[in-house]
């Protein structure tokens, strides 16, 4: 099966010198949900602005390798021509606009879309998958619990009818109990809206829990990736991210001389 | 007794027709600085390009006032979009300093340009509204007053629906509140600025024309401009109500004043009353109103 989005080998360049990915290649095909691992700075956040193009607001620029959505490249183009092509990026730290209503917040999300009888419809779309958000509707975005704005985030992305969604670090901030809700939402959404999601998480066992395929990526590059059952079989992934030497066995004390290990993939 | 309450009735209505002009001169003022972060410092010109335009349509073309109204605003929003587009787009990134001497030049030259153009003498409109006043439970209103009061709440109105319900209104608030959320929801930034522009010159050429109508046109009209920033800082510089409001309580303030002061102090007072206004009002609430109040949860 062809995927529907590739990245294909890309370079970006911040402010003309500071080079953040290094050869960054991935794919996600069609209502899959595939996910990054990664500690900080490896490059995750980057990769998907590269993809929503946001990066050009913020002075970097993709230099070489190109990416492809459904065939076309997209490397060049505006985020808004991609919002409209269908992706759509949901950034970290649940940006909702605070000074205006939850509903209005959901409104603004359909701004690439035309036609006002498909907003109220996707708008019931929305408040079907949130429930909670219904009874929000009318209260400012900046006073909702941290849960709902993660879910209003994500709802008014929905808005957009895209056909992929990059999400990034949806778990953070977040109670154990509202972030199993909230990626049960997702998986919903991906079973039944047949959306594609990308997803970028610092809870790694969260991620492979619902996703197919995993990378994993370090100092701008990917090191590893495979389907999640193999990565969860992986003896580095579990060291590194999962936080497990052999399964069900907790690590001795003297063990954690962690700095020792070194991880395979490097030579 | 009742005299008193009818003067002072009489001040605070002819404060709320001047104030629903400040309204609508700080409406567009705040629109430009809420989406774009720019002081306008121009604001006063696009009201005087409006009223002479206007003028000019109407006396030396003919054209029936409601239409060369109506054309006016349609060459206020041409002229916001175009200062936009070729004089502040290329500033965007630069320091704030730079891009407020660039309004600054602008208001300059833009009333030097009016000034070639239609010369320094004061000039009406000719009587379009009737000069006989109204009665109003004891009151005597002109019914120019009386139009430019009504007219300027239906605009605030009609901005208040643009903002709460069409796309590119809510867009614009996003725009104002995070332009990188507006990049992810597919709106286009410049687009919005360009539109911010429009906007504001569309509503600061209805205050001129209201005015023009009102007291006739010179090249002091440009003056309105300042007294737009005792209107914002008091509703707040990034509040869009508060603009109005702000605008409705300069009006009346500044009227109040001058009606009881005046005679004590020998005149002048209602031109002075809203800057010392202003003074004060950094001192005790430098946010104004309804200033960015920054929500914090705990």
């Amino acid at each position: 099966m062809t995927p529907i989005l590739s990245v294909n080998n890309i370079q970006v360049v911040y402010k003309d010198v500071i080079l953040v990915l290094k050869g960054m290649s991935l794919e996600v095909g069609e209502g899959k949900i595939v996910t990054i691992l990664g500690n900080n700075g490896a490059g995750k956040t980057t990769t998907l602005k590269a993809i929503s193009g946001i990066l050009k607001s913020e002075d970097g620029e993709v230099t070489d390798g190109s990416i492809e959505f459904y065939g076309q490249r997209i490397d060049k183009k505006y985020p808004e021509s991609i919002v409209r092509m269908g992706i759509f990026q949901v950034m970290e730290g649940r940006r909702v606009v605070e000074d205006m209503t939850v509903e209005e917040n959901i409104m603004a999300g359909s701004h690439t879309q035309r036609n006002r009888k498909n907003k109220k419809k996707d708008m019931e779309m929305v408040y079907h998958y949130f429930p909670r958000l219904i009874e929000r509707r009318k209260v400012m975005a900046g006073y909702i619990s941290g849960g709902e704005q993660q879910m209003l985030v994500v709802g008014r992305a929905l808005m957009s009818r895209p056909k992929l969604l990059l999400l990034d670090e949806p778990s953070m901030g977040l109670s154990p109990l509202l972030v199993a809700e909230i990626f049960n939402i997702i998986k919903t959404i991906n079973n039944e809206k047949g959306i594609s999601f990308l997803l970028v998480e610092q809870n790694a066992r969260l991620a492979l829990s619902i996703a197919s395929h995993g990378y994993v990526m370090e100092n701008g590059r990917i090191v590893l990736d495979d389907t999640v059952e193999k990565l969860m079989d992986n003896e580095d992934v579990k060291e590194f991210y999962l936080g497990l030497t052999e399964v069900g066995k907790k690590k001795s004390y003297r063990d954690v001389k962690h700095y020792k290990r070194r991880k395979r993939w490097l030579t | 007794m009742t005299g008193n309450i009818s003067f002072f009735l009489q001040l605070f209505l002819t404060g709320m027709v001047v104030g629903s002009i400040y309204a609508l001169v700080a409406l567009g003022f705040v629109l430009i600085y809420k989406s774009t972060s720019i002081l306008n410092f121009a604001q006063g010109e696009l009201l005087m390009f409006g009223a002479y335009v206007c003028l000019a349509l109407t006396v030396e073309l003919n054209i029936p006032f409601i239409w060369s109204f109506l054309l006016t605003l349609f060459f206020s929003f041409a002229l916001g979009a175009l200062l936009e587009r070729t004089i502040l787009r290329p500033m965007i990134g630069e320091s704030i300093i730079s891009v407020i001497m660039i309004t600054i030049a602008l208001s300059t030259v833009m009333r030097s340009l009016i000034q070639i153009v239609w010369g320094t003498e004061t000039k009406v409109f000719p009587p379009t509204f009737s000069e006989e006043p109204i009665h109003f439970l004891g009151l005597f209103i002109a019914e120019i007053h009386l139009y430019s009061l009504s007219f300027a709440l239906i605009c605030v109105a009609l901005f208040g629906l643009f903002f709460k319900f069409s796309s590119a209104g809510l867009a614009m608030r996003v725009t104002a509140f995070d332009q990188q959320i507006a990049h992810t929801m597919g709106i286009n930034i410049k687009r919005i600025f360009a539109l911010a522009w429009a906007i504001s010159a569309i509503v600061s050429s209805i205050g001129g024309i209201i005015l023009g109508n009102i007291n006739g046109i010179n090249n002091l009209l440009a003056h309105m401009g300042l007294k737009v920033f005792p209107c914002v800082i008091l509703g707040g510089l990034d509040s869009i109500i508060g603009a109005i409001v702000g605008g409705f309580l300069i009006g009346i303030l500044e009227n109040l004043a001058g009606g009881y002061l005046d005679p004590i102090l020998g005149g002048g007072v209602k031109d002075v009353a809203p800057y010392v206004f202003l003074v004060v009002m950094l001192m005790i609430k430098p946010y104004g109103l309804f200033g960015k109040v920054l929500i914090e949860r705990l």
